[in-house]
């Protein structure tokens, strides 16, 4: 069985991001691997140490310098090759959107023929969410989203869905979509002899305009961009009525 | 015809920079110095390159000593040459060393970081983590594939000991002492039988008996700095050694199963008469002294090491006999590379928890990191450990490249350590109050600091080091 993996280049996630003009900068801002992408390659990797699936395939859309970087770390955790689309618009939805991106994963897929397709749930720069569930439905495969826990063979899989009701089981047949979550593993340090083996493993570059038939034109525009309101004191409360009052009548939650 | 001109433009250019390096070469002829530079840089054979170069060699011979000293600094010194690889920044390292950079650093966050003031209080050896280092290939680090290591190079192991060490330091002494004092001199002047019984099991954890360290016997309770003075003897009887004496100050000896023993068989031949051995600690007649109750680095054991008419086979000497002292001093100057890495660790532990506090804590209206008193602290603070770790990256650039740098890790280890202790006190400092207390890491990186002046070579050795080298450079001059 083949496996691709979605593997995104964000802001590192201990990174104060600003605001500025409407956009955040990113120049000197310390970029490292999507956390959730992260999970993604290090369930294709035990698959592939447990013998499930016989290759693992790692894509990325990014800059030329980054995102080498990027794939280098998923091919020290164990994949196989990578694949690169090079561009050097911004990748956190200001300039290459997920609708583009679920359009280039469709056409890779089309190519490798893979069973399953492992991504994070969603990348933390942007927060849509959006590349799985657009990519399955553009390819007609069934998805699993925000997988907690996965078992199964060639042929199927059975998963916990992480809701915000509970856990769901669900079994679904391949080739299929997943999308990773916190609970699925934790992933692997990179080992010495790994990060030396990485440096032989094959990346296969292409820029994104050779995928300039599809159309990759961002379809929604960013008005604009503000911090959230900075964090206010709580307050203290003298009874127990006071905070129901408060809770029905001032937050509205009850 | 383009490639050649641009390959003399690059060798005329180094060409200089080679002319005075003092270097294991000295003695060479300039022309034979020229040939093993191309060969070393560049794989191109091209005859008539080789002959343009001599012919250049030839007439730059004739210019006076102040005329190339003239056109030498007038060539554009280059960061990067094609025989010499020079990396200043962490921007500026190749991918697999930032790959360990960030592997190291996020470990030390993540593993060593949150439990290292616990093991400090307890004294605890972390197995655990160790044993996690060793499976991420890091207990091997320099040793071949071929013998279960990661084949890295010592600019790596100068990288990972900082981030691992700025986690935690005794940790950072733990990975040091077993890869540069017990691997290094096994898997350099081993047999291959002692590697295959002493190197490969020791540099992984594959092997399912769990994890293996090593340690390494050279200062006695008689001497220390005087390492000629060796008294602890070893006399051939038959097919055996047999090992009489005490080691003291041994890093990892409760944790150790086999050590590298320095022992006389001749104290009339002074340190011509000290021979290296090789010795599993189960042997009979071995045995360990109390474990010391130390200032700092205490997640990690320091003891005696006590021979009692220990035998060991006959093969078991590492080396030849009366080769020894050179194995030790060797040895050490690659370990000093580690040191210095391990005190740059404690020196950017302190800086990080000195700036953090600064930035948060208020006084006089305002945080203390606007004051001037705190910003020239952190300031010197941040010098000091970034000219150390310029420093250590150069002496272990020059042992990848297989180039003379003992005065280079004698400086680079004498920089580091005085740069822990000085980025150690001023974050204490700096915290204040809280800087003498458990609650805040700083009273731990303090106590770490100390010993890096001390152990692998006192900072006064060092100086000795580098001043004798020095000498030697201008002796030869004249």
């Amino acid at each position: 069985m083949k496996i691709l993996v979605g593997v995104k280049r964000v802001v590192d996630y201990a990174v104060r991001v600003r605001v500025a003009n409407n956009t955040i900068d990113l120049s000197n801002i310390k970029m490292s691997m999507n956390p959730f992408c992260e999970i993604a390659v290090e369930q294709a990797v035990r698959m592939k140490e447990s013998k499930q699936a016989s290759e693992v395939i790692a894509v990325t859309i990014g800059p030329s310098k980054g995102g080498t970087e990027t794939l280098r770390t998923a091919l020290a955790m164990g994949c196989d090759r990578a694949i690169h689309i090079t561009t050097e618009q911004r990748t956190d939805f200001l300039e290459v959107q997920p609708r583009a991106v679920s359009k280039i994963f469709q056409s890779l897929v089309q190519e490798e023929d893979p069973s399953l397709v492992l991504l994070g749930k969603q990348g933390i720069d942007s927060d849509c969410g959006q590349v799985g569930p657009m990519l399955a439905g553009m390819l007609g495969w069934p998805q699993i989203t925000f997988a907690a826990s996965m078992e199964g063979d060639s042929d199927k899989l059975t998963l916990d869905r992480e809701t915000d009701a509970g856990t769901e089981t669900l079994e679904v047949q391949l080739p299929s979509v997943v999308t990773c979550d916190l609970r699925l593993n934790e992933p692997r340090y990179a080992t010495l002899p790994n990060i030396m083996k990485a440096k032989k493993k094959k990346v296969d570059v292409r820029d994104i305009s050779t995928f300039a038939d599809l159309d990759l034109e961002p379809h929604l525009q960013v008005l604009e961009i503000t911090e959230p309101p900075p964090r206010q004191a709580g307050v203290m409360v003298e009874s127990v009525d006071e905070l129901v009052d408060k809770l029905q009548n001032e937050a509205k939650v009850i | 015809h383009r490639h050649q001109k641009l390959l003399l433009y690059w060798h005329s250019i180094d060409f200089f920079h080679y002319f005075f390096r003092s270097d294991i070469y000295y003695k060479a002829s300039h022309l034979s110095r020229v040939e093993i530079h191309q060969h070393n840089s560049v794989h191109i054979k091209n005859p008539i390159l080789e002959i343009t170069m001599s012919l250049q060699t030839i007439s730059r011979r004739l210019l006076s000593r102040s005329t190339a000293t003239l056109v030498s600094k007038k060539s554009k010194p280059l960061v990067t040459t094609m025989a010499t690889r020079s990396y200043l920044s962490h921007s500026q390292l190749p991918e697999e060393h930032k790959m360990i950079y960030d592997m190291c650093r996020s470990f030390a966050d993540n593993e060593l970081s949150p439990n290292a003031g616990e093991w400090d209080k307890k004294h605890e050896f972390p197995t655990d983590a160790v044993t996690k280092l060793a499976e991420l290939g890091m207990m091997g680090i320099n040793v071949s594939s071929d013998f279960g290591g990661s084949e890295m190079d010592a600019l790596s192991y100068a990288i990972a000991m900082e981030e691992i060490s700025r986690g935690c330091a005794s940790v950072g002494v733990i990975m040091s002492a077993h890869n540069s004092l017990y691997l290094y001199p096994i898997d350099t002047w081993g047999t291959d039988a002692q590697k295959e019984q002493f190197v490969e099991p020791y540099a992984t954890c594959a092997h399912g008996d769990g994890l293996k360290v090593g340690c390494f016997g050279l200062s006695e309770p008689g001497n220390g700095s005087d390492a000629g003075a060796a008294s602890t003897t070893a006399t051939l009887d038959g097919d055996e050694w047999v090992l009489n004496g005490t080691k003291a100050w041994i890093t990892n000896a409760h944790e150790a199963s086999a050590a590298v023993v320095f022992a006389t068989t001749d104290k009339d031949l002074k340190h011509k008469g000290i021979s290296a051995f090789i010795v599993p600690m189960d042997a009979e007649g071995f045995s360990l002294g109390a474990k010391e109750d130390k200032l700092g680095i205490r997640a990690s054991s320091t003891a005696n090491l006590i021979m009692d008419q220990v035998r060991i086979p006959k093969d078991y000497l590492l080396g030849e006999q009366g080769q020894g002292f050179k194995i030790a001093m060797q040895t050490l100057d690659g370990g000093r590379i580690g040191v210095a890495g391990q005190a740059l660790g404690i020196a950017s532990a302190s800086i990080d928890v000195a700036a953090k506090y600064a930035l948060e804590r208020e006084a006089f209206g305002k945080p203390i990191a606007q004051l001037q008193s705190i910003q020239n602290k952190l300031s010197a603070m941040a010098v000091a450990r970034d000219s150390a770790r310029l420093l250590t990256w150069r002496a272990a650039m020059l042992k990848d490249n297989k180039e003379r740098f003992v005065r280079e890790a004698a400086m680079a280890k004498l920089a580091a350590s005085e740069a822990a202790t000085m980025c150690a006190h001023q974050a204490i400092q700096v915290l204040g109050g809280m800087g003498y207390v458990s609650d805040m890491p700083a009273e731990r990186h303090y106590r770490d600091a100390r010993i890096t002046e001390i152990y692998e070579g006192t900072s006064e050795i060092q100086h000795l080091v580098i001043a004798g080298d020095l000498f030697k450079e201008y002796k030869q001059a004249s």
